[in-house]
């Protein structure tokens, strides 16, 4: 069935990101705003704009029933729900099942299997994919036995977190029966669901991902990897693929992992299986699966020249992947900067306001995503991504120079930015030789202060 | 956890110096809205939210907030209450009836007298019906959305002239 017009049921660069794949083929968007998105870039660039609701999202773009209504009111025969939001609540795919509207996502049930962490980790297991060392909390005595078999330190985790949030590291067993009492009130709190599980914490790890296509029908190709090390409390703030000095057997058996994952599940859409990998070991570990097309997919985009968005579309339509794996070829290195208007001098407090002025870097290779403008609000209800730069070089080398020129090239006032942290980070040596862990990103602020 | 008097007069402090109209926070089980004296009323609180305990502080509006944001597509209406206009909004996004069912007569007409708990109509979003009341004492004098149109979010759906 081909898809005529798409509600899209999101906000800032990625609204802006599906209407401009509409545009290319030629398919109406209906863009679902709050009042506070009103006068928004994306807003003006649809082909129209519907107010479902008051700034909140929980009044807005929280509410399943409402963007489905919106879809049906405006004629739209799809919806796409771009990441973050309801793109992975099961809640919303099942209202379109039974509307008959058509999600550009994978199918309800897949979104509760990889949702569910504990259910998740026992796919991968099934599909020959190492997890860490642990399993479930079921009683406080039995979590007591497992973390001594695990040992520590080790992760409490809980079952409907993910993304680093409702995480706790505990170095000593004597700590553990406090911990889970404590991190299951706050899951219950967060998430309505307290179960929580353990796992063993993998100290110097590099978070790599494996971007996968999945047909719905047991049918699945992978894009190759992205590194994500670069984060700040399990936020990504920078991405780049290929992911640096990884061994060519170990980036095989990654992508191969993820395979088999989206394979078992017969995954439908655009999905990510993310990984840690142990950097003293070359071990890794399953760690989860988003659902839904990921923020920093563009580099992927960038080395394949496949547009992601447009494979969600035609796989919804049910035309397929159209692409076999032999069909994809990763042609050079390519670097996402994410640029949010965040204060790195007040510990990156969030900076909303009015943006004043804005311009943003161009030239051969160097891509922005971003729904900013001059003029353009950043209201305090939302994430504070401002834009993502992303630039694509032959070689990882004129990736970087490409990318330091870029971030030169950029200014933002009006709302403190952290410009400057990339600008730093983009200079520091060890970032430059690749292959930095998850923890480096605390010691290169640490060792500014 | 509770805030005190000091935290509120810290918070408005904040707002003030803010380019924001209205702050909303909550903190385990507590909300606190805070809004500028002359910007648009606060959402109105949603059935989920609606049993929640509020404290609502205004504070002086000390400057004009810079916006680009141009409203697009049908207008919000602001509430002027001491006008003798009187415009109902849609209170959510969803289909607007004019009648209870399809054939009966709608709920009012141009000219029909109205009180504040008068229906005017009923909003539907996904089987779920919620009516709209006139919300001021007075006669119809326009209607605005159609019967059976999607009406968004805040759009006028029609004007009572108020009477005294």
């Amino acid at each position: 069935m081909a898809i005529r017009r798409i509600l899209i049921a999101n906000r800032g660069e990625i609204a802006q990101r599906i209407i401009r794949t509409c545009r290319e083929l030629g398919i109406e968007s209906v863009l679902a705003v709050s009042e506070a998105d009103r006068g928004s870039l994306p807003a003006r660039l649809a082909d129209r704009a519907v107010c479902i609701g008051p700034p909140r999202p929980a009044d807005s773009y929280l509410r399943a029933e409402t963007i489905v209504q919106a879809a049906l009111g405006t004629g739209a025969d799809a919806i796409h729900p771009g990441y973050g939001f309801l793109s992975e609540r099961a809640s919303l795919a099942r209202l379109c099942e039974q509307q008959g509207i058509v999600f550009i996502g994978p199918t309800a049930a897949q979104i509760e299997a990889v949702g569910d962490k504990l259910r998740a980790r026992e796919e991968a297991e099934a599909a020959d994919v190492p997890v860490a060392p642990g399993g479930a909390v079921e009683s406080l005595a039995a979590a007591r036995s497992l973390a001594r078999t695990i040992g520590v330190p080790l992760l409490l985790k809980a079952v409907s977190g993910g993304g680093g949030r409702g995480m706790k590291r505990v170095d000593r067993l004597a700590d553990l029966p406090a911990a889970i009492e404590l991190a299951a009130a706050e899951a219950g709190a967060a998430f309505g669901d307290a179960r929580m599980y353990l796992e063993r914490y993998v100290g110097e790890s590099r978070h790599v991902e494996v971007q996968v296509l999945g047909d719905g029908a047991g049918g699945a190709v992978h894009l190759g990897e992205r590194d994500c090390s670069i984060q700040r409390r399990y936020q990504k703030l920078v991405e780049e693929t290929p992911a640096p000095g990884l061994p060519e057997p170990l980036r095989r058996r990654l992508h191969e992992s993820a395979l088999r994952v989206a394979r078992r599940l017969s995954y439908r859409s655009a999905g990510t299986v993310e990984f840690l990998v142990d950097v003293t070991s070359d071990a890794f570990y399953f760690l989860e699966m988003n659902a839904r097309i990921q923020v920093e997919h563009p580099i992927t985009e960038a080395v394949t020249g496949i547009d992601i968005v447009a494979r969600q579309i035609a796989i919804a339509e049910g035309a397929g992947i159209g692409r076999t794996q032999s069909d994809i070829r990763a042609e050079g290195c390519a670097l996402e900067c994410r640029i949010n208007a965040e204060d790195p001098a007040r510990d990156f407090l969030p900076s909303p306001g009015v943006v004043s002025e804005v311009s943003w870097p161009a030239g051969p290779g160097v891509r922005v995503d971003t729904h900013i403008e001059a003029g353009s609000q950043v209201p305090p209800y939302y994430d504070s991504l401002l834009a993502k730069i992303i630039v694509r070089a032959p070689d990882r080398a004129g990736t970087l120079a490409a990318m330091r020129g870029a971030i030169a090239a950029t200014r933002v006032t009006g709302v403190a930015t952290n410009l400057a942290f990339h600008a730093r980070l983009l200079a520091d040596p060890e970032f430059a030789a690749g292959g930095v862990d998850t923890g480096y990103v605390a010691r290169l602020l640490a060792r500014a202060a | 956890m509770t805030l005190t008097a000091k935290d509120v007069a810290e918070i408005t402090r904040l707002l003030e110096e803010s380019d924001f109209d209205e702050l909303y926070l909550e903190l385990d089980g507590m909300t606190l809205s805070l809004r500028r004296t002359g910007s648009a009323e606060l959402a109105d609180e949603t059935a989920s939210s609606a049993d929640r305990p509020r404290a609502v502080a205004a504070a002086e509006r000390p400057r004009a907030v810079a916006t680009g944001a141009q409203p697009t597509g049908p207008l919000t209406t602001p509430r002027d209450d001491n006008a003798r206009e009187h415009t109902v909004t849609a209170p959510l996004l969803g289909t607007f009836y004019r009648a209870p069912r399809p054939g009966a007569p709608p709920f009012v007409e141009i000219g029909s007298e109205v009180e504040p708990d008068t229906v005017i109509g009923i909003l539907e979003v996904m089987k779920l019906m919620t009516t709209v009341r006139a919300g001021a004492h007075g006669r119809v004098a326009q209607i605005l959305a159609d019967d059976g149109a999607l009406v968004e979010y805040g759009e006028a759906l029609l004007r009572v002239t108020r009477i005294d």
